[in-house]
C-alpha cells in the first residue's frame, strides 16, 4: 500500500473514533436536556408562590427594610457567575463571561469596585488564569445542582449584603447567568437580585379589584426578614437550574455540529483515498506495461 | 360550602395540591386553623407538621419546615425549602 493511501486511511480512522464519542456525547446532552427541563418546571410553583408573597409584603407594605431600599451611594457591587464545570459547550461559558466582563467594565465606570463569586470550574479557571481575585467558589455541581448549594450561596450572598459597606459589606448583588430560551437558543443574561427590584410575578388583580389587604405573622419586618433570604435563594436556585438546562443544550448543539463536520470529513478524505488508490493501480499498470515493453523491445 | 384551594410546595417539587376545607398548622406565633373566607395572611411556619381535610373529610399530613403560609381569595400556599408529605 503506497504510502498516501495510508496517511489518508489513518485520517478517515481518526474522525471515525472522534465521531463515535462526539455522537454519544450529544446523545447523552441530549437526554439529560429533558431532565434539566423537567427540574426547571418543578421549581417553578416554589418560585412563583415566594415571588408573589415577596410582592405582597414589598407592595402592600410601606415598611423600610434593609433589603428593599436603594443605599445613597454604592461603592461595591457582588457579581455572581453561575458557568459550567465542563467544557465541550461552544460559546457556553465564552458567553457568561464576555457578559460579566462587559457588566464590570459598566459598574467600574459608575465608579463601583467589583467583588466576585464564582459558580462552576470553568470561570474559576478564567479567573485564575488571568490571576485575578474572587470571593468565593463553587464548583462540582452544575450539571444537576443541588437545592443546598443555591442556599449556601444565597445565605453567602446576603451575609454579605447586610453587612456594613465600610467593614467590607457589597451594596449591590448581580447575577449573570445563562437562560434557557430554547433548544437552539440560549442567552446570557444580568439580573439584578438585590436591592429588591419585584417586577414579574406582580399579578394585577382581576375579578376581586380589591388588593388584599394583608395580615402578617409574627409582624412585617420578622416576615419580610425571613422571606427575603428565600426569595433570593429561590432565584439562585432558578438561575442554576436554566444554566444546567442551557449548558445541556448547548452541549448537544456543539456536539451535534461536531458529528456533521466529522462526517464530512470522513467523506473527503474517502474521495482523496479513492483517488490515491486509483493513481497507485495506474502507476503500478504502466510500470507492468512499461516493463512488457521494455522486455518485448530487447528480443 | 366554599373551598380553599391548597397547595403545598417545595424548593423542588409541588407537594400536594388540591382542594380543601380546612388547613390548620404550626406558626412561630402558635396553631393556626384556616377555614375559607379567612382574611389574607402571611406567616412564618414554625417547625412542625401542616395538616389539611380535604373534601372527602381525610386528613393529610405534610412535615413542612423552614417556610412560610400565605392565605388570598381562598387560596392557601405552603411554602418551605423541605417539604414532605408524612
Amino acid at each position: 500500500m503506497g504510502a498516501q493511501l495510508r496517511v489518508y486511511r489513518q485520517k478517515i480512522r481518526s474522525a471515525q473514533t472522534t465521531k463515535k464519542i462526539t455522537r454519544a456525547m450529544e446523545l447523552i446532552a441530549a437526554s439529560r436536556i429533558q431532565k434539566a427541563q423537567a427540574r426547571v418546571r418543578a421549581s417553578e410553583p416554589y418560585s412563583r408562590a415566594v415571588t408573589r408573597a415577596v410582592s405582597a409584603v414589598a407592595s402592600y407594605s410601606n415598611v423600610d427594610h434593609i433589603l428593599t431600599t436603594e443605599p445613597e451611594k454604592v461603592t461595591r457591587a457582588a457579581v455572581l457567575i453561575l458557568s459550567s464545570d465542563r467544557g465541550l459547550a461552544g460559546a457556553f461559558n465564552a458567553n457568561v463571561l464576555r457578559q460579566a466582563e462587559e457588566l464590570t467594565a459598566l459598574l467600574q465606570s459608575e465608579g463601583k469596585e467589583v467583588v466576585y463569586y464564582l459558580v462552576g470550574r470553568k470561570a474559576v479557571g478564567y479567573f485564575n488564569f488571568r490571576k485575578r481575585a474572587f470571593e468565593k467558589e463553587w464548583t462540582g455541581g452544575t450539571d444537576s445542582p443541588e437545592f443546598d448549594t443555591a442556599q449556601e450561596v444565597g445565605a453567602t450572598l446576603v451575609e454579605r449584603f447586610i453587612q456594613d459597606t465600610a467593614e467590607g459589606g457589597v451594596d449591590e448583588i448581580h447575577i449573570v447567568y445563562n437562560r434557557f430560551v430554547s433548544m437552539i437558543t440560549q442567552t446570557p443574561e444580568v439580573v439584578r437580585l438585590l436591592p429588591l427590584e419585584v417586577v414579574e410575578g406582580v399579578e394585577t388583580p382581576g375579578e376581586h379589584d380589591l388588593l388584599p389587604l394583608y395580615d402578617f405573622e409574627p409582624g412585617v419586618g420578622d416576615v419580610l426578614d425571613a422571606l427575603l433570604p428565600v426569595y433570593i435563594e429561590s432565584r439562585i436556585f432558578n438561575a442554576m437550574l436554566q444554566s444546567a438546562a442551557a449548558k445541556h443544550a448547548a452541549t448537544q448543539k456543539a456536539m451535534k455540529s461536531a458529528s456533521d463536520n466529522a462526517d464530512t470529513l470522513i467523506l473527503d478524505y474517502t474521495r482523496l483515498a479513492n483517488n490515491a488508490r486509483q493513481a497507485e493501480i495506474t502507476q503500478q499498470i504502466s510500470e507492468i506495461v512499461g516493463g512488457a515493453d521494455a522486455l518485448s523491445s530487447s528480443r | 360550602m366554599a373551598e380553599l384551594t391548597v397547595s403545598v410546595v417545595s424548593a423542588d417539587a409541588e407537594v400536594w395540591t388540591g382542594p380543601a376545607t380546612q388547613v390548620s398548622a404550626r406558626t412561630t406565633e402558635g396553631e393556626i386553623g384556616i377555614l375559607p373566607g379567612h382574611e389574607p395572611i402571611l406567616a412564618i411556619l414554625g417547625a412542625g407538621e401542616v395538616r389539611v381535610k380535604g373534601t372527602d373529610g381525610v386528613w393529610i399530613k405534610a412535615d413542612a419546615a423552614d417556610g412560610f403560609l400565605s392565605v388570598e381569595n381562598d387560596t392557601v400556599t405552603i411554602v418551605a425549602r423541605h417539604a414532605a408529605l408524612a
